[in-house]
């Protein structure tokens, strides 16, 4: 497995043939058409992040010590995200996520929706993802 | 609202876009196309004026001072209550009374009424209604013990009148409605409604905020109780709205808040308050926002509020007439006879992917519930598209933003 940051840095690279916002949206939202669907029986209301406006469900189990992401969001666009976070997050270590920053979507120009005031649940997805990272590390020092 | 044959609208949009500055900024590399406006309008340069004239001139605290400054500021500020007066038709002016907002407004009542309401009391809602005149309310029956009924809506966006006369009782005290949904754009009854409610005893407190940016409502002809308007929603600025109430309810209800302005004297044993409006206006007011609602006042009366209403349902049936022709796409409450605000929905894509691709290319519509959960319940979504058109939009902005749906469409099935 590829680490976190050489992910990131292979989204930037496939972001960077696009040379508008309209051909990184469409890769994005095909991206969240793509994304593996969170099983139906996590998508549950303990599972989900309200945001103002789209919803979004998280579920993470912990395998061979490493942390797996399923999600999925009522919003394609919210969900072309997550599936972009899920591949940098998804099957990595607990401590390489809490490690790790997000600065990598500013650089394919999708900063504006992870404004802290933007009403999608993105950054508070973010914010879960890093709390299963903490409750997964407690699980495996204990 | 009145229906104007387009012959009779003197109205030069171009000269009226001249007064807005804002409309002339760029987003995301595209002229800014602005259908928000049914959730904070554009400010005019005259209004602009005003607040910088007010702080360059004449800045300073009202009623008490000998000062020249203060009582310039107290006669601006006192001339603007009586031009909201005679706008809206009151029969006094200390019947106005300046708060925050609509939601400042409703509270002050709410909070009035908690001190009328007995247990088994009941005050009916409007399905339709904004948030902001529900939850006050709900807060009000679970201090006293009064009921909230809900008078409910059908599929079209309308109220079900024949409910409301099966709602009313000899137990109802308080009618809620909203003369224009925020959401749907409905125009109520609200004339037949305030006169249905008198016949059991029940006030009505109307929520004008959404109708005021185009219509004139008149106070004594409506014989309404109470009627609320917001400053940010017809060209003035936030923070700025006012109440009308009845003088002889606005004497009944206690004050909402302590403090200075509100009081006539002052001593450890007793305090006694104000004369109206002043019993409402505790602390230092909003002055200067006050003195430019007055300004957007004017503004719009010199403008015309037939040609307004009548050039906005020019710009709505432009865009309800497109609109309809995309596939998949539904509009939510009334088509026509309505207020310029279009709700709507494409099958299958979520209003805030619409949302976002239309900001994307610099046109700003509102997506999501819009503080009215219950009516998004009632179409069972979870939210919707709204683009509020105001006076000074054209056609080729409709145009635009019709181009960027099926853009976002094509972009999103």
């Amino acid at each position: 497995m590829s680490s976190i940051k050489d992910i990131q840095n292979e989204i930037v690279d496939e972001f960077s043939m696009f040379d508008d916002w309209m051909q990184r949206y469409e890769y994005m939202i095909e991206l969240g058409k793509s994304l593996p669907l969170i099983a139906e029986e996590h998508k549950t209301d303990s599972n989900i992040i309200k945001g103002c406006q789209s919803r979004v469900w998280l579920h993470a189990d912990l395998k061979d010590e490493k942390i797996v992401f399923t999600a999925d969001s009522d919003a394609i666009i919210t969900k072309g995200i997550i599936a972009i976070l899920i591949r940098a997050f998804s099957g990595q270590s607990p401590k390489d996520i809490l490690d790790a920053d997000t600065g990598f979507i500013d650089e394919i120009g999708l900063k504006e929706h992870l404004s802290p005031t933007r009403a999608n649940g993105l950054v508070s997805m973010i914010k879960q993802l890093k709390l299963y990272a903490v409750a997964y590390q407690t699980q495996i020092s204990e | 609202m009145k229906n104007l044959s387009t012959e009779h609208i003197s109205f030069d949009v171009d000269q009226v876009r001249a007064d807005f500055p804002i409309l002339n900024r760029m987003v995301n590399g595209h002229k800014l196309v602005y259908f928000d406006n049914a959730a904070t309008s554009q400010t005019p340069q005259q209004v602009i004026d005003t607040i910088a004239d007010y702080y360059s001139k004449y800045n300073a605290n009202i009623h008490r001072g000998v000062h020249s400054l203060s009582q310039e500021a107290t006669d601006r500020y006192e001339e603007s209550r009586k031009t909201i007066q005679r706008h809206i038709n009151a029969e006094k002016a200390h019947e106005l009374i300046f708060t925050s907002g609509t939601t400042h407004s409703i509270n002050i009542i709410a909070s009035g009424f908690a001190t009328i309401l007995k247990p088994g009391d009941e005050i009916i809602v409007s399905a339709t209604s904004h948030h902001s005149n529900i939850v006050p309310w709900q807060m009000m029956c679970e201090k006293t013990g009064a009921q909230l009924k809900v008078l409910p809506m059908d599929d079209e966006g309308e109220l079900i009148l024949e409910d409301f006369e099966n709602l009313l009782n000899d137990k109802t005290k308080l009618v809620l409605i909203e003369h224009v949904s925020n959401a749907l754009g409905t125009i109520n009854p609200i004339k037949w409604i305030i006169d249905k409610a008198h016949e059991y005893g029940a006030a009505v407190l109307v929520d004008g905020a959404q109708a005021c940016p185009h219509i004139i409502p008149d106070m004594r002809e409506l014989d309404v109780d109470f009627y609320v308007i917001s400053g940010h929603k017809m060209c003035g600025p936030t923070g700025i709205g006012a109440l009308y109430g009845k003088e002889d309810w606005l004497n009944a209800l206690p004050p909402y808040q302590g403090g200075g302005e509100m009081i006539s004297e002052v001593t450890f044993e007793k305090t006694t308050y104000a004369e109206l409006p002043h019993k409402f206006e505790a602390g230092t007011p909003n002055v200067c926002g006050a003195i430019a609602l007055g300004r957007a006042v004017d503004y719009m009366n010199d403008l015309g509020f037939e040609n307004i209403a009548g050039y906005e349902t020019e710009l709505l049936n432009h865009a309800t007439k497109q609109l309809l022709e995309i596939d998949g796409l539904r509009i939510y409450g009334p088509i026509r006879g309505k207020a310029p605000v279009i709700s709507f929905n494409i099958e299958g894509i979520h209003p805030y992917d619409i949302g976002t691709i239309l900001d994307k290319l610099g046109i700003a519509v509102r997506t999501g519930h819009h503080c009215a959960q219950p009516i998004m319940d009632f179409y069972k979504i979870p939210g919707t598209v709204r683009a509020s058109f105001s006076f000074y939009n054209t056609i080729e902005e409709i145009d635009r933003f019709i181009e960027a749906v099926k853009k976002a469409r094509a972009m999103l099935s």
